[in-house]
């Protein structure tokens, strides 16, 4: 069974809600840093809980490419591919 | 886009010039003069060194200092080379037999140090096709050896067996034949938590993965002959490799790394951080042997962790919230509000006490601690001292309530 791109970036929004603090409305285009306003430490933290949902290793060598929600959606789906 | 290559920088430099000014700010401050292991003349005023590093108090040791001194005269001031163009002395050989003969291990390679160690290790071990998995809390200088080698770097939950046992399944489940790297540190230094070794090893073991322990902060601290936690919880034959310094117990600066894996001296062969930097001075190899033959020959292990538990009592007792249990040289307080741990530390320092600031990112859990690390050259006067201090202070920025007069009588 895949998931399509749609219900991953569901499932990662889910993953956010808890560093959400300021209930920022979530896009593709939302940036981790600039408006979650989260530091590289718990960009990690978030990376960790995704995995487990996932199933899958993402690797921290890749997280300098990912700054919205957008492209880190886009890796998990290649992740997934690639399982 | 900027043409600035400092414009990035201005978020870090605002906080910077936000900081106060004077005696008060903590990353301006030096020492005028240093008295002995656990005193310095700071801003004209005798203060009680509690946060060195120095847990063995070796910096002024009467034997290492001889060995020092001699070194000087004989062999000069430095080397001038890598130790793999004119900077291998017969001394560098000997300090390397001494690591060996510490750790009853067959190999041994000095580096200039312990950051360096931990970037030339990691990096070099683990080629592109391998994985290196380290624990969320690992020291900067792991961090660094991870991005500076071409591995694939995982990450897993501070000391979280499940969380690391989950992470080596689906390596394996992914790439069952890759070379994959555990690291962990015996002690994690900021508050002083020991790393459950004899879960973590069993577990990267079980999945085939080699094992890699930085005990910077427990050579001489912990294990009965003072070689770390991996000695004191028993589980030396399960680590492949073993990371130190020698800028912390043992009193001067170098780093190590030590093993028994057959082909380990290919790694002078490969390991930048080792060929590419100039070796040790000759006066530093020698304090460094005389140090680690000091420490395996001398117990300073329960006057340290006496002292340790004097201020960590001390300071939950007034009421502190605390970081630490005392069951390691490290005694911290949790200071919720930044700026008051800011606070904190410029008004120790006016009052004699050098404690460490710790801030996030370099704390886990983002918290603010003022963090103290003890020596076994400490007294108990000078932890009394600290104690004073930091309820005085604490009273005073409000972060303990004042004793009634009641409550005294
Ligand atoms: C865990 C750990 N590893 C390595 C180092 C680096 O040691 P050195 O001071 O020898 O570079 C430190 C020291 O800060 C450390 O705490």
């Amino acid at each position: 069974m895949t998931l399509t791109v749609d219900e991953i970036f569901d499932q990662i929004c889910e993953l956010i809600k808890p560093f959400n603090k300021k209930n920022v409305t979530i896009s593709k285009d939302t940036i981790f840093s600039v408006d979650l306003e989260l530091d590289s430490l718990t960009v990690m933290d978030l990376l960790s809980e995704i995995e487990d949902e996932f199933d899958i290793t993402v690797p921290l060598n890749i997280l300098p490419d990912l700054e919205t929600v957008g492209q880190f959606t886009d890796a998990v789906q290649k992740l997934l591919a690639n399982k | 886009m900027t043409l600035d290559l400092f414009e990035k920088f201005n978020p870090i430099l605002n906080e910077y010039n936000s900081l106060p000014n004077g005696e008060a700010n903590p990353f301006t401050v030096s020492m005028e003069k240093v008295l002995s292991p656990t005193t310095a003349i700071i801003n004209g005023r005798e203060t009680v060194l509690a946060g060195t590093n120095n847990y063995m108090g070796m910096t002024f040791n009467a034997e290492c200092m001889e060995a020092a001194q001699e070194a000087l005269t004989a062999l000069g001031t430095g080397t001038t080379g890598s130790r793999m163009l004119n900077g291998t002395y017969n001394s560098h050989k000997r300090l390397e037999e001494t690591l060996k003969e510490f750790y009853g291990t067959k190999h041994a390679i000095v580096f200039s140090t312990g950051y360096q160690a931990n970037l030339g290790i990691i990096a070099t071990l683990a080629g592109p096709k391998d994985y290196v998995v380290i624990d969320a809390d690992s020291h900067a200088s792991i961090y660094d050896g991870c991005a500076m080698g071409n591995a694939t770097v995982v990450r897993f939950k501070h000391n979280n067996p499940e969380n690391l046992d989950k992470r080596l399944a689906r390596i394996r489940r992914d790439d069952p034949k890759a070379g994959i790297l555990v690291v962990l540190e015996g002690v994690y230094s900021m508050l002083g938590d020991q790393a459950p070794l004899k879960e973590l090893t069993k577990i990267s073991k079980d999945h085939n993965a080699y094992v890699l322990v930085d005990e910077a902060h427990s050579i001489g601290v912990f294990g009965e002959t003072g070689r770390g936690v991996a000695q004191e919880q028993g589980v030396e034959d399960q680590v492949d490799f073993i990371i130190g310094t020698f800028s912390k117990s043992v009193g001067t600066i170098g780093g190590y790394c030590v093993s028994n894996e057959p082909k380990f001296e290919a790694l002078r062969l490969v390991c930048r951080p080792y060929m590419f930097t100039a070796s040790l001075p000759p006066s530093v190899v020698a304090s460094a042997t005389k140090a680690l033959e000091l420490i395996a020959n001398t117990n300073l292990r329960s006057k340290l962790l006496g002292n340790s538990m004097r201020l960590n009592r001390g300071l939950s007792r007034v009421g502190f919230e605390m970081g630490t249990t005392g069951e390691s040289p490290i005694a911290a307080i949790i200071v919720d509000d930044q700026n008051t741990a800011i606070a904190f530390w410029g008004e120790m320092i006016k009052e004699g006490v050098y404690v460490n600031l710790a801030l996030p990112p370099a704390t886990p859990n983002r918290l603010n601690l003022m963090r103290c690390s003890l020596s076994a050259a400490h007294t108990f006067e000078q932890i009394d001292f600290m104690l004073e201090k930091f309820e005085l202070v604490g009273k005073r920025l409000g972060l303990l309530e004042e004793i009634s007069e009641s409550a005294l009588a």
